[in-house]
Formats: structure tokens, C-alpha cells, sequence
């Protein structure tokens, strides 16, 4: 069954079993996968996917939900009949509409979808990648973690308000994690991710050039005295912060209490004027974009943070009408709808005066810590509370050297860091989550063996 | 005419499927394949979300599909589907044989599938005795309600979910078996808040084939130890960073060893050349106080299985027997291309996963000390009673969240501290393990890697590491 066939068989079973209000969202995808050991495949994957997620209002109103990959006839009328025994147990405390926005015009970017290439293709390309990776240095012995990756896939919402929406698209994704060792040394690893619309539009080169570059920048190591640091944090490390800290902008959490805001923080004072934090589903540059959550709400351009200020939150359709304002087109569809960021945009503002512009991290010549790459995230954050204590990759710059620092965690506040940014540099760069500048952050604790 | 004597063109769970199982084996042997496994799930699983007084969500979910893996040589192709049909099955052997490339007129023999081994047979009533929707919503409204002990509490939670997994796995060696599996987990949260102070306190508890359990589980205990915890660390300062000996707790504690070394002794870090242990077999690697295991087969325990993903009885694997390193957890593709022995460890998230060389429970033995003695043999370090997540880096590197610590000083427990991370290597930490009590104890947890998302245990008695890194302030 097609998009439109499925829609149809729910309408009529939910008919039959006289559900008058449901809704649904669906993901069907196929995906082909390779990986390589030393010019040899290693394993090639392939799989075709589908899942189904229906929600049905009893006579009560109270919303139950199921999941299913059966989308026969008879998983319909079964995943209809266990969302209609789930809504016996709805949530009486917060109740859940469709979205007022599941009609609206949606944006879609103009993005030709691209045909498979082929399994061994991608295994060709995934070989010579390796091999150039493996090439570009006497210290690197391996590459331990790679794959090359093309999906295809459709995304469908639909209610029986008469919202239908399906978007499809491709995507492809290279990564190559590359391992160096050298004698007496600890083996160091580095390695690059690459997104594209499709396996030929990869920059192979690029990732290959940055897997290597980033792998062998660590092979002379140090370890680093605890202690405080002035630290800049690359792109990709400040947008994996925001994002591990999103709840400050979360709807959901807001309500739930995991979250470091209030209802009454619209307006509070998060950071130095300079910083403008957007969330940005939309944007040219982000791959992975869709043009509506799952709720079917528009996804859209959201300033998270004005100058410094919090200006919105991110909503489903429950909490911004709890909220009383609109849905922003960041809800996940499930028995308790969640909420997400999509893409972060950081920008300097024009209110820039205080910064300290001579702290470019090409030109820099005092000593600071750049943290190029944070790991961990999920064992050493703790958003509801505010603190993080984080392994990362990263060097210290000192006397107009450079060293890779061993094995090291960075640790304190979100709100002390956002509040002690006293650089913001001009130029971004785009990264697999979003768009950055180098941020720079005073005082902030990093632990080391030294 | 029996259910079991109809040729069907579709898997159908609870029948035999003999038949249809032989003809897609054949089929995928005729075509030039070496081996060729056939995984077949059906799932009905259901989770439940307690917060403070109210259930706010109730999650069925059920679902279908295979996995088909073939190898030539040492390498493989894996297919994945939800389509149950011969059809379906056959393009998906076709799918896998093309992606290799197989082209020469080899061909392996096939005898057909021996007998079926079906571990199901006393778990089919299982689902007629988990608790209802109703029962783990009372219980968990119950739970959250005894969370509730001052007002400094203002977030409670619980959680219930529980897997049914139906699984039928048959391969062109002649394995051919059938198993249920039945995974029930409940966790309690709370955050608790006081002017700026915040905290917060989690437990998570879990069962493997035991559809009882949840009923049996001690909420009022539970809720007690997570109030308490959270109370605890409201006020507590960071801790100051620097090297220090260390007391891990048991239970939970046991996340280090399973993350900084039991993966580093799975043949998939072989097979990567990621491990630093790879020919250490028989060599100290750790401490002579240290001996670790992994089994499948402590009845109940989240990692307990009766036959892996890849058909195989799991057995009980002395990996270090005092300090000696003596096994690795392998799989089949871990037996083909590296040679060590399969342990019953194939293990997979689902369907559309490969199964790889998997921890089940896994867990340091029992010592002679108490945990008194570990910590008076201290007099300045941390006690870590409780652990977060942690992750392990490509090159060993691990990094694990300390939940509830306490400074030790003179061999006294003193104030508790928060913000406390553990980093180290496997490879300088295992040696100074110096002391291991006589405790041990297992928790249940997630384990995601390679081949997904599996249930695993972790465990150990409380252990003393002489010197480790603590992250902190």
C-alpha cells in the first residue's frame, strides 16, 4: 500500500470500528550500507523499513496510540483496536488536539531526490576512501570505524480532519574514524562525517582530508594541569552544548520541571547581548530537514535567543496551547508528544560591542584551550540541574605551540558559560547539526592527569 | 488438518515453518552462498509513564520482520525486512547474494534443519500473566505518590515497559530454534529542588522471564532509596578534581567494567584492532584481586538468555580469572574472522540488526573484603555510590558520571560531593583494582553498540581502585 492507500484503509477500518477522530504518521524507508576492513568488505547492508504510529480520541477525548511495522490490512485493524484500549488510559491531565497548522502550506526546499547508486558502488567508493585515508600517513594503521550510507525514504501525517502530507527525500552519510600509533605513543583517533542528498554529492575528499588531518594533529600529546582555562569552543562543540542544554527552550521540559526555565523566562537574560541562537529546520545547508513535525505543524525559522534574551520557546500543538501561542513545528508524534530542536543557528548580534574581537583562535597568540569535539554527552550532562563535566577532544595552544591535550574533561554551568562569552568570531561554519562561529568562554574548569 | 502440517508461503508464528525455512536456506546456498541465517521476530511490547499523580502515556507497540545474513568468505551481507513472505524472503536472499557479488559455481551443502529446539514452549503462557495496562498503572500512580515526601521534591516519575519478543532463528548449519523472550524494567526519578540547589536521584530495576516480577517489585524500598539519594546530593558541593583512590559501589558500579573492559572484549574490537588486549590472552591484565565473568544464564537476570540471536545455549565465560586474561565474548563472524571459539553472545536489538559479539551479565566476583574495610584503607579519596552513564572512546579512553559520591577521609565517609567524574583506560585501571569486596551484587541496563540496543547486567562487589582521575571543579 502507498501513502495515500494506507490513509484510506485507516479511514475506513477506523469507520468500521467507529473511531471517529484519528490521526497518524508513518516513516518508510529502504537503506543500503557498507562498511570495510583494509580494502575488504566487511559487511554491506540493506534494509526496507516501515512504522506506522496511529492515535485514536475516544468518546472521552482521551488520546491512546500504537505502533506497528504491519501495515497489512489486518496490522491496521489491530493497531487501531490497541489505540483505541490505550485511550482508556489518555492522559486526563493534559489533552491533545490536532495541530491548527496540520493544513497550512508547508515549504519544501527544491531538492532533486537522488536515485540509488548501488550497493557496489558505495563499496568501490567506501574502498578508495579507506585506502587514500590509510595513505595520507605512515601513523595511520587503520580505520576502524567507517561506513558509507544512502537512504531513501517517505514521511506521511494524516488525520481524519483530511490533513495528509508526505514528504521523501535522500540522504547519504560517509564517516571515517581514522587510528594513528605511533611507537611508545597511545594510539590516537580523529575522524569526519559527511552528509548529502545523495551518495555522489559527498565531498569524499574533504572527509578524507579531515579525517586525516584531525588524526594526526593529536599524535604529539600532552597531558594538561587542572585548572581554570580561557577555552574557544569550535563549532560543532558549542552547537553539541546548546544542544545537550535545548530544554532551557523546551516547551515540554518546561512543563515536566526538567528544564532550567519557566513559563516567565521569555525575556530573561541568558547571555552577553552578542549571541542570537535561531533553530532553523529550513535551512539551506541542513540535509536533514523536513517540512513538518509530527503533528503535521509547518517546521520554521524560531529565534530561540534575541541579543542575549530568550524570545520563544519550542512547542507541539499541547503545549502551545498551554502556552497560548502557536505550535513551532518541533513535536515528535507519540503517546506523550515530545518536543526538539531541529538545526541551531548561532549568529553574533549587532549588539557586539563588548566582545574581546582579538581572540581569534588562526591569530591568537596568548594561552587558551580549543576544544575541537565534546564526547559523552549522555552520561555527563545533566540539564535539569544546568552542570556538565565532558571528556572532549581538543589542544592546548601555549607559547605559540600547539599540543594535543590527553585525555581531559571540561566541567561547569550553562548558564555561567553563556554568560562568560567574551568572543564571538565572525566567521561560521556549517556542521552535521547546525551552524556556528568559534565561541570563546572564560574560566571554565578542565581536569587533566598533569 | 493441525496448524503445523500446513504449507504456508508466510513465516507463521506458533506453526512449523520447516519447510518454507529449508526452501529460502536452499535457495540461498544454491545461489554460491557459504553459510546463510535466517532471524524472524514478532514483537508485542508495551511501556507505561507515570508523572507525579498521573499516567501521561501509555505506549503498545507490536511488530515483524526478518534479518537475513549470508557470508562468503569472511565477509557478509545483511538484509532486513517486514515482509514475512516466501516472496518477500527469497528477495531478500537474492538482495544479500547480489550485494556480495557472488559469482563462482561453489557450492556449500545443505542437509536441511535439524531438529527444532523450541525453548518457547513453556513461555507461550507469558502473556496472559504480565501484568495488565491497569495493574502497572496502579502500582506505578502508587510508586510516584510515595516519591512525594516533601515538598523540595518537585519532579516524580515511573516508568514501566515491558518486551515480548517471539523469535524463530534458523541457519544452514541445521540450526533450527524457537524462543520467547520476556523483559520487564521499572524505574523511579525524581528532581529535587530547594532555591538553587537542585538534584536528582534514578533507579532503574529489571527482569528477564519472570512475568511475576513487577508485581514482586519493593516500590516503597525503591522510592526510599531515590528520595534519599536526591536529599542527599540537594546540597552538596562539587568535588575538587584531581587523582585520587576511589570506592566503587556495587550493582550499578559495574558499568565501568562492562564499558572500559568488557568491551574491549568483544571479538568485534578484535576484528577493528581496537582493543589493546587482543594478544593478552593469558597475560595479566589486571589486578590478582580481579576476576570477571559474562554468562547468560542467571535465572531472572536482565542479560539471561536461552539461546542467542544466532541459536547457540549461552555459556558462562571466565574472561579474567585473577588478573589473567582468559576468554573473549564471540559471536559467529568473531569466530570466523578471528578465531575465537562462539560463547553464546550473538546478540541483536532486533530484526534489522546483525548480531555481534554481545555482553549479557557480566560482572567482577565476589572478594573476601567488607566495603568497611575498602574505604578505612582510605584516608583521602572518593566513594562513588551511585553511577551514571558513561561512554568508552575509540582508543580506550572512558569517561563515567559519578550520581551520589561522598569524600572519604581517614577512612570515614564525610560530605557528599556532585559534579565528580571517573576517567581512565581500561588498560592502566584494571591493575589497580586492588581490592574487591564481598558484595557483589548486579543492576540491570541498556547496552547500545554495533548490533543496537541490548538488555544486559552489570555487577560487581564494591571495589577499590588505588588511583583514577576524577573530573570535577
Amino acid at each position: 500500500m502507498n501513502s495515500r492507500e494506507i490513509t484510506t484503509q485507516i479511514s475506513k477500518t477506523a469507520d468500521f470500528l467507529n473511531l471517529k477522530k484519528w490521526d497518524y504518521g508513518a516513516s518508510f524507508s529502504n537503506d543500503y550500507s557498507v562498511q570495510v576492513d583494509k580494502g575488504e568488505a566487511k559487511q554491506l547492508k540493506a534494509s526496507q523499513k516501515q512504522i506506522l504510529t496511529i492515535r485514536v480520541w475516544n468518546q472521552s477525548n482521551l488520546v491512546g496510540i500504537t505502533t506497528t511495522s504491519d501495515i497489512s490490512e489486518s496490522g491496521i485493524k489491530k493497531a487501531l483496536k490497541q489505540a483505541n484500549i490505550a485511550s482508556d488510559f489518555g492522559n486526563k491531565n493534559e489533552s491533545t488536539e490536532f495541530s491548527p497548522l496540520a493544513k497550512d502550506p508547508i515549504q519544501v526546499k527544491e531538492v532533486k531526490k537522488r536515485n540509488p547508486v548501488g550497493i557496489k558502488k558505495l563499496l568501490t567508493v567506501l574502498r578508495e576512501a579507506e585506502e587514500k585515508l590509510l595513505e595520507s600517513h605512515e601513523s595511520i594503521k587503520s580505520v576502524p570505524y567507517n561506513g558509507l550510507s544512502e537512504s531513501f525514504f517517505e514521511r506521511v501525517y494524516a488525520n481524519s480532519e483530511g490533513a495528509f502530507r508526505s514528504y521523501s527525500k535522500s540522504q547519504a552519510a560517509l564517516y571515517l574514524y581514522a587510528r594513528a600509533e605511533e611507537k611508545n605513543k597511545k594510539p590516537r583517533s580523529s575522524g569526519s562525517v559527511k552528509l548529502g542528498y545523495g551518495a555522489d554529492d559527498i565531498d569524499i575528499e574533504s572527509c578524507i582530508k579531515e579525517a586525516s588531518n584531525k588524526t594526526i594533529s593529536h599524535l604529539n600529546y600532552s597531558s594538561i594541569k587542572t585548572d581554570k582555562y580561557l577555552i574557544c569552543f569550535s563549532p560543532e562543540s558549542f552547537l553539541t552544548i546548546i544542544n545537550a542544554f535545548s530544554s532551557m527552550f523546551n516547551a515540554r521540559s518546561i512543563i515536566d520541571g526538567v528544564s532550567l526555565s519557566n513559563k516567565n523566562s521569555i525575556g530573561e537574560k541568558l547571555s552577553t547581548e552578542a549571541l542570537n541562537i535561531y533553530d532553523d529546520g529550513l535551512h539551506e545547508k541542513n540535509i536533514s530537514s523536513t517540512p513538518f513535525d509530527g503533528e503535521g505543524t509547518p517546521t520554521k525559522r524560531l529565534c530561540l535567543i534575541n541579543r542575549g534574551r530568550i524570545e520563544n520557546f519550542i512547542h507541539s500543538e499541547s503545549t502551545a496551547r498551554i502556552f497560548k501561542t502557536s505550535p513551532t513545528g518541533h513535536a515528535g508524534l507519540g503517546s506523550k508528544v515530545s518536543v526538539s530542536p531541529d538545526w541551531i543557528v548561532v549568529e553574533k548580534s549587532d549588539e557586539n560591542f563588548d566582545l574581546k574581537k582579538s581572540l581569534d583562535h588562526s591569530t591568537y597568540e596568548g594561552e587558551f584551550v580549543y576544544i575541537e569535539e565534546l564526547n559523552a554527552i549522555h552520561a555527563g550532562v545533566r540539564a535539569s540541574q544546568g552542570s556538565f563535566s565532558l571528556p572532549f577532544d581538543g589542544w592546548l595552544y601555549k607559547n605559540g605551540k600547539k599540543i594535543s591535550i590527553e585525555s581531559a574533561t571540561v566541567a561547569g554551568d550553562i548558564k555561567y558559560l553563556l554568560k562568560n562569552i567574551v568572543n564571538i568570531e565572525s566567521s561560521h561554519e556549517v556542521t552535521t547539526s547546525g551552524i556556528s562561529p568559534h565561541i570563546w568562554v572564560d574560566e571554565l574548569s578542565i581536569t587533566g592527569d598533569a | 488438518m493441525l496448524s503445523s502440517q500446513i504449507k504456508s508461503n508466510e513465516i507463521v508464528f506458533g506453526s512449523c515453518n520447516k519447510d518454507l525455512l529449508e526452501e529460502i536456506i536452499f535457495y540461498g546456498i544454491g545461489l554460491g552462498a557459504d553459510f546463510v541465517e535466517i532471524f524472524i521476530e514478532n514483537t508485542d511490547n508495551s511501556s507505561v509513564l507515570a508523572e507525579e499523580d498521573f499516567i501521561t502515556s501509555v505506549s503498545p507497540s507490536f511488530g515483524r520482520g526478518a534479518g537475513i545474513r549470508i557470508f562468503k568468505g569472511k565477509k557478509d551481507g545483511f538484509v532486513s525486512t517486514n515482509d514475512l513472505t516466501k516472496h518477500g524472503l527469497m528477495r531478500s536472499v537474492s538482495q544479500a547474494i547480489e550485494m556480495l557479488d557472488i559469482t563462482d559455481n561453489k557450492r556449500e551443502l545443505f542437509n536441511g534443519l535439524n531438529k527444532h529446539r523450541d525453548y518457547s514452549l513453556s513461555k507461550k503462557k507469558w502473556i496472559n500473566e504480565v501484568p495488565s495496562i491497569h495493574e502497572i498503572s496502579e502500582k506505578l500512580l502508587v510508586s510516584t505518590k510515595s516519591l512525594k515526601k516533601n515538598n523540595k521534591i518537585i519532579t516524580r516519575k515511573g516508568s514501566y515497559s515491558r518486551n515480548l519478543q517471539e523469535v524463530i532463528i534458523a541457519s544452514s548449519d541445521g540450526t533450527y530454534v524457537s524462543d520467547i523472550r520476556l523483559h520487564q524494567t521499572v524505574g523511579l526519578n525524581v528532581i529535587a529542588s530547594d532555591a538553587q540547589y537542585r538534584s536528582s536521584g534514578s533507579r532503574r530495576f529489571g527482569s528477564s522471564g519472570m512475568p511475576n516480577e513487577f508485581r514482586l517489585w519493593d516500590h516503597e524500598k525503591a522510592a526510599n532509596d531515590v528520595f534519599e539519594s536526591s536529599m542527599n546530593m540537594l546540597y552538596a558541593d562539587y568535588v575538587d578534581a584531581g587523582q585520587m583512590p576511589v570506592v566503587l559501589a556495587n550493582k550499578f558500579g559495574g558499568v565501568i567494567f562492562h564499558e572500559a573492559c568488557g568491551h574491549l572484549l568483544e571479538t568485534t574490537q578484535i576484528e577493528r584492532g581496537t582493543t589493546p588486549f587482543e594478544n593478552k590472552l593469558n597475560e595479566k591484565i589486571a589486578h590478582e584481586s580481579v576476576t570477571a565473568i559474562d554468562e547468560g544464564i542467571s535465572e531472572g537476570s536482565f542479560g539471561s538468555l536461552s539461546v542467542d540471536d544466532e541459536g547457540m545455549e549461552p555459556e558462562k565465560s571466565v574472561l579474567i580469572k585473577d588478573g589473567i586474561l582468559k576468554k573473549f565474548i564471540s559471536d559467529r563472524a568473531g569466530e570466523l574472522r578471528t578465531g575465537h571459539k562462539r560463547t553464546g553472545s550473538g546478540r541483536r536489538q532486533n530484526y534489522s540488526f546483525a548480531a555481534a559479539s554481545r555482553m549479557r551479565n557480566t560482572y567482577i566476583a565476589k572478594g573476601e573484603h567488607s566495603k568497611e574495610d575498602l574505604i578505612n584503607s582510605i584516608s583521602e579519596g572518593l566513594y562513588c555510590k551511585s553511577m551514571g552513564g558513561g561512554s568508552v572512546g575509540a582508543t580506550g579512553q572512558f569517561n563515567f558520571a559519578v550520581e551520589e559520591g561522598y569524600l572519604i577521609k581517614n577512612g570515614k565517609l564525610t560530605s557528599p560531593v556532585k559534579g565528580a567524574t571517573l576517567i581512565g583506560e581500561a588498560k592502566e585501571v584494571m591493575p589497580k583494582i586492588s581490592m574487591c569486596g564481598n558484595d557483589l551484587e548486579l543492576a540491570p541496563g541498556f547496552c547500545g553498540s554495533i548490533s543496537g540496543s541490548v538488555n544486559v547486567t552489570v555487577g560487581q562487589p564494591h571495589i577499590k581502585v588505588d588511583s583514577i582521575t576524577v573530573g570535577g571543579r
